[in-house]
């Protein structure tokens, strides 16, 4: 069975897809990802989709379902690099990933992150009565 | 509707899926697409490919590059002998599914071209056209 690596940088854990996914191989991600999650307690996620040309419904859904996942195993998740033919498509597919967090580039996605982590770690009080 | 090519490429497995993908791509850009219009007609060939395994139990795909006057176009044929559709326009309504999928295949992949056309006998199969003029 093939994977996908996953590299972990301090407190994150990250992604690059750069083969064409079949169907089997995105579902494995899926599980590899909330698998090394749960065993490094990873803080965040993130998965850089530049080098996919095409986002259709099944890997649009493997990105929504990752996103949720981490987010019940208390991890964010952003997703950086989307072509934008590819967001043009999966918009008029009628996919527009709700809760998932993106960003341009990986800077930026890291950006996200580090802030959106720091925002949940440093402030537990106003945590309490906020949802987001 | 003149063909000036053809292709008939086997769907029985996900890997098959990836396949048909990049020979439309390929096809695509040969009829010269551009950027978005060949990423649409990859994405509505992948939904359809997907369900032809999924659902019609595996078939075949057809790509033929076609010419009206001097419109180029890149239309694809998806067959197979499964259980049918009993109700299209159900099928079509987008987040209906009868799989554990999304329900956004066929309108959506309806959506990302020119020209869509579904026929399905319950009991003998499924073909779905799709078409994308340049």
């Amino acid at each position: 069975m093939d994977h996908i690596p996953i590299l972990k940088l301090r407190d994150f854990l990250l992604v690059t897809i750069q083969v064409d996914m079949h169907d089997r191989l995105a579902m494995q991600l899926q599980d590899d990802l909330t698998a090394r999650i749960s065993e490094t307690g990873a803080r965040g996620v993130l998965m850089d989709i530049s080098s996919l040309d095409i986002v259709d419904s099944f890997i649009g859904r493997m990105i929504a379902n990752i996103a949720a996942m981490a987010r019940v195993l208390d991890a964010e998740t952003v997703v950086v690099g989307m072509q934008p033919a590819v967001a043009i498509t999966l918009v008029e597919l009628g996919l527009t990933l709700p809760g998932v967090r993106t960003a341009l580039n990986v800077d930026k996605g890291m950006a996200l992150l580090e802030s959106a982590t720091r925002e949940i770690g440093d402030s537990p009080a106003a945590d309490a009565g906020h949802t987001e | 509707m003149p063909v000036t090519r053809s292709e008939a490429l086997e769907l029985r497995s996900a890997a098959d899926v990836v396949s048909v993908r990049q020979v439309v791509r390929t096809w695509a850009v040969e009829a010269g697409f551009s950027l978005v219009d060949q990423t649409k007609m990859v994405t509505a060939a992948s939904e359809i490919a997907r369900n032809t395994i999924d659902y019609g139990g595996g078939g075949n795909a057809t790509l033929e590059l076609i010419t009206d006057g001097s419109r180029r176009g890149l239309r694809v044929a998806f067959e197979d002998k499964g259980p049918g559709i009993p109700d299209i326009q159900q099928a079509m309504t987008d987040h209906y599914t009868t799989g554990n999928g999304l329900g956004l295949g066929l309108g959506g992949a309806k959506r990302l071209v020119n020209e869509f056309h579904i026929t399905s006998r319950v009991g003998e199969g499924t073909r779905v056209v799709i078409t994308r003029w340049k």
